[in-house]
């Protein structure tokens, strides 16, 4: 076990973890942050999604260790300042059923659209296809990235 | 339902001086284990407070399917509650969640329940205004004189309102359902903002202080046991703190046993159990596999089947018929792949036990824990959490199991953790099976023979106590909801040693299939187009029989043909489509009235399903937010299934692991989807189902429009073979 220390929604935060244990099961049990979850622990189903310096990656095949140095953001510190445009649209478009996987979606939709601010559908398409859902809210989860898109760069 | 003043609490401190009303739901048709306690016979209440906030314990599992919103509407609509003040918490022990029963057989208790809240506030104000209760109206958590204008909100009522008789139960009048200003209306989850910001607290998400993790490594194959195992380089490996074993657990319970590590994390524990060296005894069923139960059902279908229904007329394989054809479908092994593995937490404290559990049956789980641990069931609490994904796969009660053969290991709280891995190879799968159709159509087109021969893993068989199940038509079709004269259904059992349960829909998902794929085929042979076909035999006087939908209600043929009409209507049928394109259309009677028509297209030999349009007319709407996301939820379930779903057993073992080898309906795979309800006030078809089993056969039938290729298999390959 040795110290890490990590930046996580813009505080530092330091652990005491294995340099391989994946940045996942640091958040979520020795840090209690719960928001991002586990799916696979093979970067299959998405569910784990966090931002590492803005970009979309998978916390189960992030260690604790290659997290050093980087932005991290997890779905706690997605909107700052209250819900971040993507959990306004997901709310306004009722996109959860079970709510289980969308924390990794909303992070994955978050990250396309800070750097395309107006996805095509095969953009959203090549983007999301890495997170599953089993209940079936594909169907929304595309308009609330259009809707999203829309209100941020009205 | 009882309501007793037993319901009311006594103490005012004890109730913050809020109404309390308890109330009893139907009891659950899976009740076999888990009776509501003597000692509270109420599983739901409603409380109104003083300050005019009001609490409904929600007495169902959350698990995606909305009744955290839709049960609350149905009591708040009946009781005039000002919505936006509705505050939902799960109830400790709720009840069996499954069957799409929730709004089904709540639906009545429910606007019972509200409707006693709104009669004592009438009663209250009326009394404490000297004026008859039949000058006082409500509306949104108010009781308003009309002549006086006067006006009391019910928190102001409430000191009063817990001082009165309940009224009698039959003297209750419930609304007319055109007055309805909630239920019907498209109303946001009250679940849903805590999903967006991750802090809705699933299973997996409970935190207790000193609480430890806990994986269990199993026997790949089913019924096998450790024969040895070498636990030191567990334990040397960092965080890992105990490494024991634990017993298999069998007639219904179901658990695999195995090696239990419990580790200071997730990763520990895990990184624990890659570390243990076992031998395992592979046990009796290591010889099975996907090609010894497909052969062995093979030979069943040539055979003489173990039960056949009782004939009423000729025998339908020898009626003499223009047109006869005979096909073979088949289904393989799924798993329901719940997002949130199974897990659940639980802290045994001596004689009393906290158990946090992601579960369709808090109650079942309870008596399961209590068996285990030999403590009476008032000693275990249970609290039911949001659950990733439900599908019927919450339903069991291994995992509760487990957890209690560890927490007597444990001091303090434990979590225990299935990986992905785990979850997929010990499963309790939806059944796997082929069978035989036969069919004959008369120079008038009309249906003349009908024989099913089912050959499958029948979940009864596996859930029946050891030596009792006998061969029935269990896992056959209902009455078909179209009048066929002279029908033969056969069953045989495919033996397997691979655990079987529910899954969303659960025989509806195969028997929708076959019976709407067949009737696709009949339509064919007759010459027919399928909608005409289909709408026809429904025009035909029908063969009286008993029940039909689900539910046991009357089968009301010209519903289905109401959602036919339009679905063909809202989807195009008959306007003509690119070459390599194509429209099928499916309807069914389970659950609820539904028919849908598929687009397709099929290029290079790959599928692609482009537009879904469904057309549902399942009574009274409760929240058609909700209703749209469970038709939707449903559909992709199934194309998820005949798309890309399939479990396959080799050395007794499932052969899938993740989602690598067992690959899920994508974003970009979701068709086109568009919903159209049937207005009708008629009384409320659950929708959690209701769509899973029609998808296949529209698809199907689709793909057959598409290219004149019958798809008799899944998951759908357009190559497929059945030998």
């Amino acid at each position: 076990m040795s110290p890490f220390t990590l930046e996580i929604n813009g505080h530092l935060r330091t652990v005491n973890a294995e340099p391989a244990m994946p940045l996942l099961w640091v958040l979520r049990d020795l840090l209690q942050m719960t928001g991002t979850k586990y799916g696979c622990g093979l970067g299959l189903c998405g569910a784990c999604t966090v931002h590492l310096d803005g970009e979309a990656v998978r916390s189960c095949q992030t260690t604790a260790q290659s997290a050093v140095g980087h932005r991290i953001v997890t779905i706690e510190g997605l909107g700052p300042d209250g819900l971040h445009s993507v959990q306004k649209a997901w709310i306004a478009e009722q996109v959860p059923q079970c709510g289980y996987c969308q924390s990794g979606q909303i992070m994955t939709a978050a990250a396309l659209l800070a750097t395309n601010p107006a996805p095509t559908n095969t953009q959203i398409d090549n983007a999301m296809v890495g997170n599953i859902c089993r209940c079936g809210t594909y169907f929304r989860i595309r308009k609330a990235i259009h809707r999203a898109a829309q209100e941020m760069h009205p | 339902m009882k309501i007793s003043r037993r319901a009311f609490l006594s103490s005012s401190a004890a109730a913050g001086g809020a109404l309390v009303l308890g109330f009893t739901l139907r009891p659950p048709h899976h009740g076999e284990i888990g009776a509501p306690s003597p000692e509270n016979p109420f599983d739901a209440w409603v409380w109104i407070r003083p300050d005019n906030s009001y609490q409904l314990v929600l007495a169902q599992s959350e698990m995606g399917q909305g009744v955290y919103t839709a049960l609350p509407m149905i009591l708040a609509e009946e009781a005039d509650l000002d919505w936006t003040r509705v505050k939902v918490v799960q109830s400790d022990f709720s009840r069996d969640t499954g069957g799409s029963g929730s709004v089904v057989n709540n639906f009545v208790p429910l606007r019972r329940a509200g409707a006693t809240v709104r009669a004592l506030m009438i009663a209250a104000a009326a009394s404490a205004w000297s004026v008859p209760e039949a000058e006082c109206v409500t509306t949104e958590g108010q009781v308003l004189h009309s002549v006086s204008g006067r006006k009391s909100t019910y928190g102001e009522l409430v000191e009063a309102a817990r001082r009165l008789p309940l009224p009698d139960p039959a003297q209750l009048h419930f609304k007319d359902p055109r007055q309805y200003r909630l239920i019907g209306r498209d109303t946001q989850h009250l679940d849903i903002p805590d999903k967006c910001t991750g802090t809705a607290r699933f299973g997996l998400d409970v935190r207790l202080r000193g609480m430890v993790y806990a994986v269990i490594a199993r026997c790949p194959a089913f019924g096998g046991t450790p024969t040895s195992f070498d636990a030191s380089k567990a334990l040397a490996t960092p965080g890992v703190l105990q490494v024991f074993e634990i017993p298999a657990r069998a007639y219904r319970v179901f658990t695999a046993g195995g090696i239990a590590v419990v580790a200071s994390s997730t990763w520990a524990a895990i990184q624990g159990r890659n570390a243990l060296n076992i031998t395992w005894n592979l046990g009796p069923n290591a010889n099975e596999s996907t090609q010894s139960l497909r052969r062995q059902m093979q030979h069943s279908l040539a055979g003489t089947p173990a039960w056949t229904s009782e004939l009423h007329g000729p025998d339908p394989d020898t009626i003499p018929a223009p047109t006869r054809i005979e096909t073979v479908y088949e289904f393989p092994f799924l798993s329901h792949a719940c997002m949130e593995p199974m897990n659940i937490t639980m802290h045994l404290r001596g004689e009393t036990c906290e158990v946090w559990c992601p579960s369709q049956c808090a109650n079942r789980s309870r008596t399961v824990i209590a068996t285990e641990l030999r403590l009476p069931e008032s000693a275990i609490t249970v609290y039911t959490t949001f659950m990733g994904g439900g599908f019927g796969r919450r339903f069991q009660y291994d995992f509760q199991t487990e957890a209690a053969q560890i927490a007597r290991h444990v001091s303090g709280p434990v979590q225990l953790v299935w990986t992905r891995e785990d979850d997929m190879t010990h499963d309790f799968y939806r059944p796997t099976g082929m069978r035989r159709m036969r069919g004959a159509v008369d120079d008038k087109g009309r249906i003349v023979a009908w024989s099913d021969y089912l050959v499958d893993t029948a979940i009864g068989a596996f859930w029946s106590e050891p030596g009792k199940w006998k061969p029935s038509g269990d896992e056959l079709p209902g009455d078909l909801a179209y009048p066929i004269a002279n029908i033969r259904t056969s069953f045989s059992l495919a033996e397997s040693a691979v655990p079987r349960a529910w899954w969303r829909s659960v025989e509806s998902s195969f028997n929708v299939f076959a019976v709407e794929s067949f009737i696709d085929e009949l339509a064919r042979a007759a010459k027919q187009d399928p909608y005409q076909f289909r709408r026809r035999l429904l025009e035909l006087p029908p063969i009286p029989k008993g029940k039909a939908t689900s539910d046991q209600r009357p089968f009301e043929p010209q519903r289905l043909v109401a959602v036919l009409d339009l679905a063909a209507k809202k989807g195009d049928w008959g306007k003509p489509l690119p070459p390599g394109r194509g429209r099928g259309i499916a309807c069914t009677n389970v659950y609820a009235y539904l028919a849908q028509v598929a687009e397709v297209t099929v290029e290079r030999g790959a599928i692609r399903v482009d537009r879904l349009v469904t057309v549902v007319d399942c009574g009274q709407v409760i929240n058609p937010n909700g209703a749209r996301a469970q038709l939707e939820g449903g559909a992709v379930f199934t194309l998820s299934a005949i798309l890309k779903e399939e479990i396959t057993v080799r050395n007794g073992a499932v052969e899938q692991q993740n989602f690598d080898g067992y690959d899920v309906l994508r974003f970009s795979d979701a068709p086109k989807f568009e919903t159209w309800f049937i207005e009708s006030h008629a009384d409320p078809h659950g929708l959690g189902e209701a769509a899973v089993g029609l998808t296949a056969p529209a698809v199907a039938n689709a793909i057959f429009a598409a290219t004149g290729k019958r798809l008799h298999r899944m998951p759908f390959r357009m190559d497929e073979s059945l030998t």
